[in-house]
């Protein structure tokens, strides 16, 4: 069993709200992020998927195949959009890292041949980021 | 920011699933500290053989960031492990605040141990075991962009004992 990894970036706008809440409680919660207008960041995305090297290829995954697959999956759909407004996982999802990764994840779960999801780590910047190992006991 | 005190009130509107996902969320911070590497159990030339360069008795310092992990489920209501505000407040008191900008061989920390990596890494263990809203499960320290150390914690809460 090899881990392989793959980058991509993608750069979208955000905010955090929750609307069962008061404009003040999301405020108070969500501090400068909850700013109706939006912000956005740079984000980076590592996908890791885990398999056996194929003895005739050397390879675990195909790495074009893997990036067409990013590409289609989250890139074209992320990329220099509004995640809450054009994105509809994030309609009723406030997206924080940690659902993003887990959207990345249902996103790409059983779509990449030959090798099984092991990670999604999202940054949202380089100080900041998260993990989603798919659903653990 | 005003950090938001943990547990806002639930929203039923967004939950995900009966079961909350569990998530882990990475933060880095940056300090800079001075150490030497130094023990009275050895002699001068042996701490000279285990150190090297690092047994200079003035010193030398690091640019170091430490990377702390939490684990957590998500909550349905404001889509985190634990509030961002939350945890930078606590690294910049019991990091922060203790840390950057000393040097680490004066510290009540090391007063019995050298202040290696290692032992920096395992002494933010116990001091971010101490933050009460997501489970610490890895503490990273890069030392220099060449040289990281990495502790993993244990499902129970670190404790010193």
């Amino acid at each position: 069993m090899v881990l392989l990894t793959r980058k991509a970036e993608f750069s979208s706008a955000h905010y955090y709200w929750n609307d069962a809440w008061s404009p003040e409680e999301n405020a108070r919660v969500f501090g400068k992020c909850a700013n109706r207008n939006g912000h956005g960041h740079n984000y980076t995305l590592e996908v890791t998927v885990a398999g056996e090297v194929d003895p005739v290829s050397g390879f675990v995954v195909d790495l074009k195949q893997l990036k067409e697959i990013l590409e289609r999956e989250v890139v074209s759909v992320y990329d220099h959009r509004h995640l809450n407004l054009e994105v509809p996982e994030f309609a009723a999802r406030i997206p924080t890292t940690e659902n993003i990764a887990i959207a990345i994840w249902q996103r790409l779960n059983g779509k990449i041949p030959n090798a099984k999801l092991h990670r999604v780590r999202v940054y949202e910047m380089p100080d900041l980021f998260a993990d989603y190992y798919g659903e653990q006991q | 920011m005003t950090p938001a005190s943990p547990n806002p009130p639930a929203a039923p509107a967004l939950s995900q699933s009966a079961v909350r996902p569990r998530a882990y969320l990475s933060r880095r911070y940056h300090l800079s500290a001075s150490h030497r590497l130094h023990t009275d159990a050895f002699t001068a030339e042996q701490n000279q053989a285990a150190y090297g360069k690092c047994n200079n008795p003035h010193g030398h310092g690091h640019n170091y960031i430490v990377e702390v992990t939490f684990a957590g489920p998500v909550s349905a209501s404001t889509g985190m492990v634990c509030d961002l505000a939350d945890l930078d407040s606590f690294a910049r008191k019991n990091l922060l605040d203790r840390f950057d900008r000393m040097n680490l061989n004066t510290l009540a920390a090391f007063r019995n141990r050298v202040p290696t990596t290692e032992n920096f890494t395992v002494e933010i263990a116990y001091i971010f075991a101490q933050f009460s809203a997501a489970q610490l499960t890895r503490v990273r320290i890069e030392e220099t962009d060449n040289n990281s150390f990495e502790y993993s914690t244990p499902h129970a809460a670190l404790t010193k004992g």
